[in-house]
């Protein structure tokens, strides 16, 4: 039997390990790499248990923008009439951006305590239990894309394919900035229990601030009234505004005001018709923000991660 | 082999212990700058080595820091200075199972922590069948774990541990784990690595088990290292520190009286080196609380002056030193010999012995010469009454004035060295 018995493929290495060095973000981020696998399943753990018990399954996730759909439709589609054409289509662009973000960023926030029984047991590179529940928050983007994917049918609209690669980068962005504020967040979470439920409330804030349910001409030309010809940069210091606007742009696609609209001195397109460049632009500055703020974010983990096992 | 599998450097652990632990940022806030909180070390500086292929373990009382120290191995706790080095995949049994999810079957769950622990699917398919035969849960595995019963989950994760092979394995507590037949096959797995000569670090509070597998052991109170030693000198300094935090009777710790030559009056079994008459001194003689004969110290003698323990089947001398002012005549001595638990282990008299003490009269000193003490491992406590003949009247007893220690170099369980030894009767085949 001891035979068959599987051994590490580099357990002839030994290599000396210095088990009580704190590890740089790099080095962190190598063994992230190394421990891919160990991602895959929690990821997988996590959709399991979330599913386990339920009658609907994955349908709930799509339950959620469904539900959304109808309600903001009815609430600013009909009662507050917003100038918005196919108010849902653009809604649900936006919200999808929100929705990964969101789950991502307090599943993520709550996932080191969630998990305190593998935290203290063995060691593992514990950001992988926070990239697990972002990439759990993906599975259920894809599963909430098929909601769009309907209503893109329904309505009978295509997205604008020349946009896709910026909506690809706006999307690693979200990512990686999701990343950086869990991974943070996760850490102070262990030390400081109620930062998850106070991100309950910055998130709500957060979600008005970034133009899901309205339009983002309307802040861009208020901004613009008030600080001059740069104040839409104000709006940029909010990452993921920057990502729902070209999620918008991409999926929801709004036709090119016509020729009436234009002469109109109070239309407001519902997104301002920038070129591919100043999308590119935005995200890619957010993109390196975010990348420093992930650096900064697992330098701090470092340093929380000590006691871990002895706070939890 | 002799390579140093795993080093601890100079590693020293604290912590903040707050008088009221505030766990919520409101909390903290309304507590900023004024939460008192002490300074806890839990490791104050402790360096040893553990070499390959050893079986290492860590012994203390509650709190001593062990199970501290043996986080920082596993790394799931950093030191807060000195270093930590180790060579080879590690292991950890730390609260055995607690890894598992319970939403989750026994199958998804092995492959779950064997990734934890470093391993691919395809590594874990090699090695499943073993894990659930080992765990003896070949019906349950396709079950949720929050329908295992306690001793189910304890014989999942030990199995995952165990069966993964790794070149260190870290042990906490968890041998105690499962039915007795489950443990004798953890035992016997455990002692299969050590022979594969992967190097184990252990910590347990059961002495018998650390004698049984350890080659070395370190003694660890209030986070200091107070020695590293072979397992029974280890569990022997265990006891000591023990002793000194609270339990010590004074005793104790009053030296033994010097060796001299044994006395015309007093047998002496050959070979050992036991106290003789007592000194005739001029005083005047008395008693406290006007008694007719006082016992004035009880001592036990170990075959050498020197000897701090007896091993096994050694002979003891329990010798009762006695004032009496004045003759009386009729006496006996009853000798009780308790464990730690006060369970008398032996007890006699003088009369049942046939022994009768006819007389004493002055100074003078009774011995009990035990030839051989067939007690495998403890300490034990000596009481002495002297009574008349008849036993009717108590002229003065010792309560627990006297201890012995028994410590064994082998690896025998239970209180008795019965020592057998071993006949074989074989019918050869062809019959």
């Amino acid at each position: 039997m001891a035979e068959t018995l599987a051994r590490p493929a580099n357990a002839d290495l030994s290599p000396a390990l210095e088990v009580s060095k704190r590890p740089s973000p790099l080095t962190r981020l190598a063994h992230l790499w190394q421990y891919r696998e160990l991602v895959g399943n929690l990821t997988r753990k996590e959709l399991k248990v979330k599913y386990k018990n339920s009658i609907l399954g994955f349908a709930w996730s799509l339950l959620n923008p469904l539900m959304y759909l109808v309600v903001f439709s009815v609430v600013f589609g009909e009662i507050l009439d917003v100038n918005i054409p196919y108010y849902g289509l653009f809604f649900l662009s936006g919200l999808l951006a929100w929705n990964l973000f969101s789950t991502g960023l307090s599943a993520g926030t709550s996932s080191i305590v969630a998990n305190a029984q593998l935290v203290t047991k063995v060691w593992f590179p514990r950001e992988s239990l926070v990239i697990a529940s972002i990439l759990a928050a993906m599975v259920h983007f894809l599963l909430q894309s098929l909601v769009l994917v309907g209503a893109l049918l329904a309505f009978q609209r295509m997205p604008a394919l020349e946009f896709i690669p910026v909506f690809v980068l706006g999307l690693v962005v979200l990512v990686i900035f999701c990343a950086a504020l869990a991974i943070a967040l996760s850490a102070i979470n262990v030390y400081l229990r109620d930062t998850q439920h106070l991100l309950e409330v910055v998130l709500l804030a957060w979600f008005w601030l970034s133009a899901v349910a309205y339009s983002y001409g309307m802040v861009a030309k208020q901004l613009v009234a008030r600080f001059g010809e740069r104040g839409e940069l104000v709006a940029a210091l909010n990452p993921v505004l920057t990502v729902v606007v070209t999620f918008q742009r991409t999926l929801y696609n709004p036709a090119d005001p016509s020729a009436a609209e234009l002469a109109d001195p109070n239309f407001i397109p519902a997104i301002p018709p920038h070129s591919i460049g100043w999308y590119v632009s935005h995200l890619a500055v957010t993109g390196l923000v975010s990348l420093v703020l992930l650096y900064g974010a697992l330098a701090l983990f470092s340093r929380l991660e000590d006691n871990f096992a002895e706070e939890i | 082999m002799g390579d140093i599998a795993i080093t601890v450097e100079n590693v020293t652990k604290t912590f903040k212990i707050y008088r009221e632990k505030s766990q919520s940022a409101k909390e903290r806030l309304i507590r900023i700058g004024r939460n008192p909180h002490e300074v806890f070390k839990a490791l104050d500086d402790v360096s040893f080595e553990v070499r390959e292929g050893e079986t290492f373990a860590l012994l203390g009382h509650n709190g001593s820091g062990k199970s501290t120290l043996l986080k920082c191995v596993a790394g799931t706790l950093r030191p807060s200075s000195g270093r930590i080095v180790a060579r080879g995949r590690l292991a950890a049994l730390l609260e055995l199972g607690a890894g598992f999810h319970p939403d989750l079957t026994g199958r998804e769950n092995i492959y779950l922590n064997g990734s934890i622990l470093g391993f691919s699917a395809s590594q874990i398919d090699t090695i499943f069948d073993d894990i659930v035969a080992f765990a003896e849960l070949e019906e349950f595995i396709d079950n949720q774990v929050k329908h295992y019963s306690s001793g189910m989950y304890a014989r999942l994760g030990f199995a995952v541990a165990i069966n993964v092979e790794p070149e260190v394995l870290l042990v906490d507590e968890v041998l105690a784990v499962g039915d007795e037949a489950f443990q004798r096959k953890c035992i016997e797995r455990v002692k299969r690595l050590q022979a594969d000569g992967r190097t184990i670090l252990l910590v347990s509070h059961a002495a018998d088990l650390v004698r049984q597998l350890a080659d070395r052991a370190a003694v660890l109170d209030h986070g200091h290292l107070v020695e590293v030693a072979e397992p029974g000198e280890a569990i022997r300094v265990l006891r000591e520190t023990l002793e000194r935090r609270g339990i010590a009777s004074p005793d104790l710790e009053a030296e033994p009286p010097p060796p001299v030559e044994p006395g015309p009056v007093l047998a002496a079994v050959e070979g050992t080196e036991w106290s003789g008459p007592p000194p005739e001194t001029g005083e005047a003689l008395s008693t406290s609380a006007g008694k007719v004969v006082e016992i004035t110290a009880v001592a036990c003698e170990y075959p050498t002056a020197s000897a701090r323990f007896l091993k096994p089947n050694e002979p003891l001398r329990i010798r009762v030193d006695y004032v009496a002012p004045e003759r009386i005549p009729d006496v006996a001595f009853t000798l009780e010999v308790r464990d730690i638990g006060q369970n008398i282990v032996y007890a006699t008299d003088t009369e049942i012995l046939g022994q009768p003490i006819v007389t004493v009269n002055g100074v003078g000193a009774v011995c009990f010469d035990l030839p051989r003490i067939p007690l495998l491992d403890g300490q034990f406590s000596v009481s002495v009454i002297i009574t008349n003949r008849a036993g009717g009247q108590v002229f003065d007893r010792s309560d627990d004035g006297a201890q012995f220690e028994v410590v064994q170099s082998e690896a025998h369980r239970g209180t008795v060295a019965l020592e057998p030894t071993i006949v074989h009767f074989f019918h050869g085949t062809g019959f």
